[in-house]
């Protein structure tokens, strides 16, 4: 399934930039650069129609951020939605954060299919009666009408970040949640909007001393003490909050020493993590770099258990991808519900997936050429030097513009969300 | 179009006159790679102080990537080297001090706003005081090398093109505040495009990056025009005017 504009024209507020499956993978929501929020929901399975689950059709859009502009700094703050995370469900209603750079808003998604019908001194129309006119009492039933999705803000977080919210993550404990900006993260209570915890700061006294940022965090997903976050030095710490309130000292530090071979004056921004995701296990979690996706056993802090290739090919490239700005990229990465494959995005519009046990690893791409339902998806391959076999793509040939940062997997099954610059892929494996 | 990935060479003490003998042939492109990636990051962290907000992160990286240069062009000798050789240049100091990229940044932590360009000046002359013995002069450095190997560099691109570069980036720096313009038109002056075609780079990065208050400098890499060049200027005057206000109220 491809959702999204058909014509190719990419329309600047439609570009994707967040995706994420609610906790039973029913409903999948998207973010985009004009601070739009559209939530899709799978149809229910058909029993007939075994062969295939349900389809995601569109269930609720509203506009969650707006364009502001700060008067101080003179500087506009984007509505680009940078992250969205869904709470669990409690109730009849879904929960979810959306965050911009600057400010963090809690959504009520509810539905209303019935109406009460029947008033006594307002007419169906909502017009009021006149008194005089009532003659008899009745009481207002509750009528089905066509369902509605109503989406309200229930909680705006706001004036807690100097820099951009990059991060934003939901405590186990359902209570609490932490927000991550490029040098601060803060820790709030999701019913108290005007105050917050600071439990981490690296901003240095004499910002000319700058060298590291915090470029994501995430609190692991079943001690609902310990929170990770990485850094744009290629470092991933990870904190207890009960060994002091501003968590500034590691409990543990991973970080891969340099390979000497491999150095180069690219060496730091390559190893830049963009991303990272705790297993659903707790006992692992994965870091995206440039090139690379690693996985850490949480218990080892000198080097990573597992290093996939994402796209080695790119590394005699970097300084044009310097040179243009690529090299900043931001992927994300995803584990499957099982933990034992794992997803991230590249370029042409391609993205890899790596199977832990068996070492196999495709590439597959997001195209409209294969977009008709029920056709797989043939693997690519690029070929980095010399002859070019047929079918594989050449370096120099892979578009740039087209780039996968942002995709997503359901929790239970093998459904996928794929985000191009402003198409949404859902691709679900075959069933026999 | 790609240029090759960079490699740093190790210098091992014990084979060092063998190596540098050697490397003497191979150290000018090294250098001027060096130099061009340099030179590179430069433009990019100026660039930075031109849009709406710039990406913190982004800046941090491509500061450090000039540091490491620094460290390097320092360490290696080859710094030196130019010195040796650079007759009349030597009282001029032309510091790249890396708080450049953080100044926006921490003016925004301190909730004043100063113009990049202007704030970037003030630096710049007040760190020409500063002791040089850790930092490194840009425009001394090129015009070291230009006159090493002058016979060795082609000119691919022309005079016009770097003039009018010249001429564009002067006209910003001009309209962005009221100092001479000397001193940061002086550094610009000396920066070598034969090694890569700036005018694409600059095409590619200004497409990507979000214009907030100039969209005249959108035919900024092009040979400018008036009408453009005086729209860029009136919307920075403007922009000046404001600040103006912000600051002294």
């Amino acid at each position: 399934m491809v959702k999204g504009a058909v014509d190719d024209d990419v329309a600047e507020a439609d570009i994707i930039s967040t995706v994420e499956f609610n906790h039973s993978g029913e409903l999948l929501a998207t973010g985009d650069k004009g601070g739009r929020v559209v939530i899709f929901q799978q149809e229910q399975e058909n029993k007939t129609q075994s062969h295939s689950r349900g389809e995601y059709n569109v269930y609720s859009t509203f506009q969650s951020h707006e364009p502001e502009f700060d008067y101080l700094k003179s500087l506009e703050i984007e509505e680009k939605i940078n992250k969205i995370r869904w709470l669990p469900q409690k109730n009849a209603a879904q929960f979810l954060l959306s965050t911009n750079d600057k400010t963090i808003k809690l959504w009520k998604i509810s539905e209303r299919d019935k109406r009460p019908e029947g008033y006594n001194l307002k007419e169906e129309d909502g017009r009021y009666r006149d008194p005089t006119t009532v003659t008899t009492l009745r009481v207002p039933v509750f009528r089905p009408m066509d369902l509605m999705v109503e989406a309200s803000p229930r909680r705006i977080f706001a004036n807690a970040h100097t820099y951009h919210i990059n991060s934003i993550s939901i405590n186990s404990d359902y209570e609490t949640y932490l927000s991550a900006d490029d040098l601060r993260i803060n820790l709030w209570h999701l019913e108290i909007t005007d105050r917050s915890f600071n439990i981490v700061d690296i901003k240095p006294a004499n910002m000319e001393e700058l060298t590291e940022v915090i470029t994501a965090a995430e609190f692991h997903p079943n001690s609902c003490n310990t929170f990770v976050y990485s850094s744009s030095k290629g470092t991933i710490r990870l904190c207890d909050m009960r060994a002091s309130a501003l968590c500034d000292r590691h409990s543990k530090l991973f970080e891969e020493p340099e390979d000497p071979s491999n150095r180069s004056f690219f060496s730091e921004i390559i190893s830049s993590i963009s991303d990272v995701k705790f297993s659903h296990s707790g006992r692992y979690m994965m870091t995206r770099d440039y090139l690379s996706v690693k996985i850490w056993d949480l218990n080892m802090e000198n080097r990573p258990v597992e290093t996939y290739q994402v796209h080695e090919y790119l590394r005699s490239k970097l300084c044009s991808l310097y040179e243009n700005d690529c090299i900043f990229d931001k992927f994300e990465c995803c584990w499957n519900g099982s933990d034992s494959i794992v997803m991230t995005g590249s370029y042409n519009n391609f993205f890899r997936m790596f199977d832990r046990n068996t070492k196999r690893d495709i590439t597959l791409e997001a195209s409209r050429e294969n977009n008709k339902p029920r056709t797989v998806l043939k693997p690519r391959k690029v070929c980095a030097s010399g002859k070019r076999k047929k079918d594989e793509i050449s370096v120099d040939s892979l578009d740039f513009n087209k780039k996968i940062l942002h995709t997503a997997w359901h929790p239970k099954e093998n459904i996928i969300a794929v985000a191009t610059t402003n198409n949404l892929y859902i691709f679900q494996d075959k069933m026999n | 179009m790609f240029m090759r990935g960079l490699k740093r060479k190790c210098f091992d003490g014990e084979e060092d006159i063998e190596e540098t003998l050697a490397g003497i042939k191979a150290i000018p492109s090294y250098n001027l790679q060096r130099q061009s990636l340099l030179d590179m990051s430069l433009v990019k962290l100026q660039l930075c102080h031109m849009l709406v907000e710039p990406n913190l992160c982004r800046s941090v990286l491509i500061a450090n990537t000039v540091r490491q240069i620094q460290e390097e062009m320092t360490q290696d000798g080859t710094w030196q080297m130019i010195n040796m050789q650079n007759t009349g240049q030597a009282s001029v100091d032309r510091l790249v001090s890396t708080d450049i990229l953080c100044r926006s940044s921490r003016e925004q932590a301190e909730g004043k706003h100063v113009p990049g360009y202007s704030t970037f000046s003030k630096d710049f002359e007040g760190d020409q005081a500063q002791d040089s013995s850790e930092t490194m002069s840009t425009a001394s450095s090129v015009q070291a090398l230009r006159n090493l190997q002058s016979n060795v560099w082609e000119m691919e691109n022309s005079q016009e093109n770097k003039g009018n570069f010249q001429k564009s980036l002067d006209q910003i720096f001009e309209t962005l505040e009221n100092k001479s313009p000397n001193s940061v038109e002086d550094l610009f002056s000396e920066v070598d495009n034969s090694y890569y075609d700036l005018d694409t780079m600059l095409t590619g990065m200004m497409s990507n990056t979000k214009m907030g208050h100039c969209d005249g400098l959108e035919p900024f890499p092009s040979p400018t025009t008036t009408t453009s060049s005086s729209n860029c200027k009136s919307d920075l005057n403007e922009l000046d005017h404001i600040v103006e206000i912000l600051v002294e109220s």
